[in-house]
């Protein structure tokens, strides 16, 4: 009836663990408790759950990305703290089998579930704005998309209390990760929580690329696009192009552990390497995935807080392309002790030495764009030069380990672990941070707190610092990476100050706690009332904030890039139209929470294998989608009389901050349709 | 600035039309199958990898036999002729008429979808499971996965003929109808890769 699981998957015995699972249930309980408490389940419903606004569901995957980094730096925590002291004879306080979930958890949560959700949450948030759209193609898909994501993440939480986690790290290499070698449930819960929020990231993908090159406001051509919706089209072609990899390796991955296939396994005619290619065909696009709308940011927030247009918009637009194509050509670098021949080797070596020059070109053109600007040090644009700085020296490093002769040397050491933080904490969450500073006015209609930002920015910085570069010296030391014991004491002391390190990071995440709470309480005193705080160059910053659902009362033409600087710089930025018309909005729906409801009893009762749920959830989650597809009234009417008395209300707020508003003051109203 | 530039500050007309919700879902069916293409192209690349692996077991020679899988194939292709026959009923607004060559397609497919479940079924009962070794587990999830696209096809053919027969040739209809079309010539032509590569290849060794 219950398949596999049975009470004693909960692993009562183990102090750590039901701590951990104490605290996150003592949090969910508050969190409900508080829900009931203020009456605002209903609000929470019909406000958000059910909401297919592009710009709720942005808010939610960011949430989701926070609660999510959180959970993945208290695995970073524990890690280094055990680190820094299991060496000879002390074995530290985590057994070995707890700590290799703990890394493999780690990686998995802050690739897929932090990492993943606060870049699509950016996407969500600022592209239809920036396009002039007011919606994404397919709001409905949105909502499905985001809900599967937030199920994944549920079950690797749920794996915490019922079960284990995959302790194959977070790429899950057979033949450790096969059945074999891992009877338990942990990889199954890798599996289904990855391949569950892999099929949300796939229609993401599909969702904003339709999006981009469809919708995008009259007039405004692919090179006049901002430079963040480029980095969002090319990031959703490579999650097109990548994404299916994944589904297939992870679906033979299931097949050898489900029904004793012979795909990664040692004997049989299986080929274990056959997982590694595959899983890095998808995983080197997934590293340019995450950094490129990082890189999108970077783009608005130089170019905003230098005053400037963006040096080189074409030269960053092409090199954005070259960067999307060439994360194909490079996947075998993360293996290179595969044991290919010279020449398979040399050629990956070269790709990837390649790959660092458009990177090149970029950083340029950021340093460029702030020449002769007048920079304004706001927190989003102090990420952005931290993010310069230290990204630059991870690059040299990756530079370095894509020569073959030096990678068999330094092939799974603490080197790599450096390098690739190097990367993706400046890269990819340095620019997180930055979207999230210089779009939260959009989003909540006042600004983030710049005292408490700018030392969460110090603490992460210098942080970051103490806690990789001993890792470096580690590494050219000889010290393999995931280990939970040690027997060289000269390790030690690099180690302590790695540990140092991440307890400023932690100091950088409570300022950011606090300054979310700062930020809240006096939301008075920094409140948007022109929708143009830091003085922007782009569409977004036209509108109210927060905008209205509708975002756009009538699409606006462009004419340039930069398109609002433009009209700002005409004295024309403000003009009223002469009328409305009716607009057309997609209907909320809970369809899409029922489908991820679904899918996660789908998963967790395929890790349990508890058949008969599993196919009457797949059944009712075809039913749904059945059901859904068989309506056709998926839109109303917004009548144009509506529309012109929101719009009037943002004229008479504009006039009131001595806003120079154009055009006429009444409207002809024309009815529309 | 010139008025007749100030009078294209705002788009003349914002209304999205029916057409154009057409176009974006075709577009990004388009974009769907387009992945879906990635997806069958890491298995081909898998059943590449591992064809040959029988662990001393039998290969393709032994297992497949052209005239049944021949067969198969012009199941599956006529069925994609007859659903280019529904469509252009559906173009020209003749429900019954669609409704007809919708059910025909239909039990093309369930004759293609019926004569590889016996062909499984005979592979397995005589010991040739996926479990028997790399090439039959890379055969089977190859094949299967083909199968099991044809098969989802049919239950949205079946959905699509209960819509058409409720709601009649509508617009979100035809729409729909369009593209479970470009699924199901797509997986033609899969099909024909299969066909090639797992078939016509496998004999020959």
């Amino acid at each position: 009836m219950l398949g596999k699981l049975t009470l004693s998957a909960i692993p009562y015995h183990n102090a750590i663990i039901m701590s951990g699972v104490g605290f996150m249930v003592l949090v969910a309980l508050a969190v409900l408790g508080s829900i009931t408490y203020y009456g605002k389940w209903g609000y929470l419903w019909h406000e958000w759950v059910r909401s297919v606004d592009h710009k709720k569901i942005g808010v939610m995957y960011i949430m989701l990305a926070l609660v999510m980094l959180l959970r993945g730096f208290i695995d970073a925590m524990m890690m280094r703290s055990q680190q820094a002291m299991a060496v000879g004879s002390s074995h530290g306080y985590l057994p070995p089998e707890h700590f290799d979930q703990i890394f493999s958890a780690h990686g998995t949560i802050m690739i897929f579930f932090m990492a993943m959700p606060f870049l699509v949450g950016l996407m969500n948030i600022a592209i239809p704005l920036q396009i002039g759209a007011r919606d994404v193609a397919f709001p409905f898909m949105n909502s499905v998309s985001l809900w599967l994501t937030v199920v994944s993440a549920m079950l690797v939480m749920v794996s915490l209390a019922v079960g284990e986690f995959s302790q194959a790290g977070w790429t899950g290499y057979p033949p450790l990760s096969e059945l074999a070698h891992s009877p338990g449930t942990g990889v199954d819960y890798w599996i289904w929580a990855i391949q569950i929020s892999g099929i949300g990231s796939l229609l993401t993908g599909i969702n904003f690329m339709v999006t981009i090159l469809r919708m995008r406001a009259p007039g405004m051509s692919l090179m006049k696009m901002p430079v963040f919706a480029w980095t969002a089209l090319c990031t959703s072609v490579l999650i097109v192009l990548a994404f299916p990899v994944l589904t297939v390796t992870l679906a033979l991955l299931t097949l050898d552990r489900y029904l004793g296939m012979h795909f990664f396994t040692n004997a049989m005619g299986g080929n274990l390497m056959m997982y590694t290619n595959l899983f890095w065909v998808w995983g080197h696009p997934e590293v340019y995935i995450l950094i490129l709308p990082a890189f999108g940011v970077f783009s608005e927030v130089v170019a905003t807080f230098s005053g400037k247009r963006l040096f080189g918009y074409a030269s960053m637009v092409w090199a954005t392309i070259a960067i999307a194509l060439l994360s194909f050509t490079v996947w075998l670098h993360h293996f290179f002790t595969m044991g290919a021949s010279a020449n398979v080797n040399a050629f990956f070596g070269i790709t990837t030495m390649i790959i660092a020059v458009p990177t090149g070109v970029k950083i340029f053109n950021w340093l460029f764009t702030m020449f002769r600007g007048r920079v304004r040090f706001t927190t989003p644009m102090l990420w952005t030069l931290g993010f310069i700085v230290t990204f630059v020296i991870g690059g040299m490093t990756g530079v370095l380990l894509s020569l073959p002769p030096a990678d068999f040397e330094l092939h799974n050491s603490e080197l790599l672990v450096a390098h690739f933080h190097n990367m993706l904490i400046p890269g990819a969450l340095f620019g997180y941070f930055a979207g999230m500073t210089y779009w939260f006015p959009k989003a909540f209609g006042f600004r983030l707190d710049e005292r408490w930002g700018r030392r969460a920015f110090w603490g992460w910085l210098i942080g970051f610092y103490l806690a990789f570069m001993p890792l470096y010296v580690l590494g050219l030391m000889g010290m393999p990476r995931r280990l939970d014991h040690y027997a060289n004491p000269a390790f030690q002391p690099y180690l302590e100050v790695a540990l140092v390190g991440a307890l400023f990071i932690l100091g950088g995440i409570i300022s950011q706690i606090v300054q979310l709470i700062v930020s809240i309480r006096r939301r008075g005193e920094t409140r948007d009332l022109t929708g143009d705080p830091w003085d922007g160059r782009t569409l977004e910053w036209s509108l109210a904030s927060p905008p209205p659902f509708y975002n756009f009362a009538r699409v606006p033409v462009v004419h340039t890039r930069d398109a609002f600087a433009q009209m700002k710089e005409e004295g024309d930025a403000y003009q009223r139209p002469d009328h409305y018309e009716d607009i057309h909005m997609p209907r909320d729906t809970g369809a899409g929470f029922a489908i991820g409801v679904l899918a996660f009893v789908f998963g967790f009762s395929m890790v349990w294998h508890i058949w008969w749920l599993a196919g009457l959830s797949a059944l009712s989650i075809l039913a749904v989608v059945v059901g859904r597809t068989s309506r056709d009234d998926h839109e109303y009417v917004v009548s144009a009389d509506r529309v012109a008395k929101i719009q009037k209300q943002r004229y008479r707020q504009l006039a009131s901050v001595s806003v120079v508003v154009t055009g006429e003051d009444d409207h002809r109203i024309a009815a529309g349709a | 600035m010139s008025t007749d530039v100030m009078s294209l500050r705002y788009a003349p007309s914002q209304r999205h039309t029916q057409a154009e919700t057409v176009d974006n879902a075709a577009f990004g069916f388009w974009i769907y199958i387009m992945s879906d293409c990635v997806l069958f192209a890491a298995l081909f690349a898998t059943f590449a990898v591992l064809g040959r692996n029988y662990a001393g077991g039998p290969g393709g020679k032994a297992l497949f036999d052209l005239h049944y899988t021949l067969g198969e194939t012009l199941f599956l292709l006529a069925s994609s002729v007859t659903y280019g026959f529904a469509m252009l009923s559906a173009t020209a607004e003749q429900r019954r008429r669609t409704l007809g060559w919708l059910a025909l397609t239909f039990l093309l497919g369930l004759c293609f979808i019926g004569m590889e479940l016996h062909e499984f079924y005979g592979m397995i009962a005589a010991g040739h499971g996926p479990q028997r070794s790399g090439f039959l587990s890379a055969f089977f999830t190859l094949v299967g996965t083909h199968g099991a696209h044809v098969t989802f096809g049919l239950i949205w053919m079946a959905v699509m003929m209960a819509q058409v027969s409720v709601k009649g040739l509508s617009t979100p209809v035809r729409s729909r109808l369009l593209r479970l079309s470009m699924f199901w010539h797509f997986l033609d032509i899969v099909w024909i890769g299969v066909f090639t590569v797992v078939y016509l290849m496998g004999v020959m060794t």
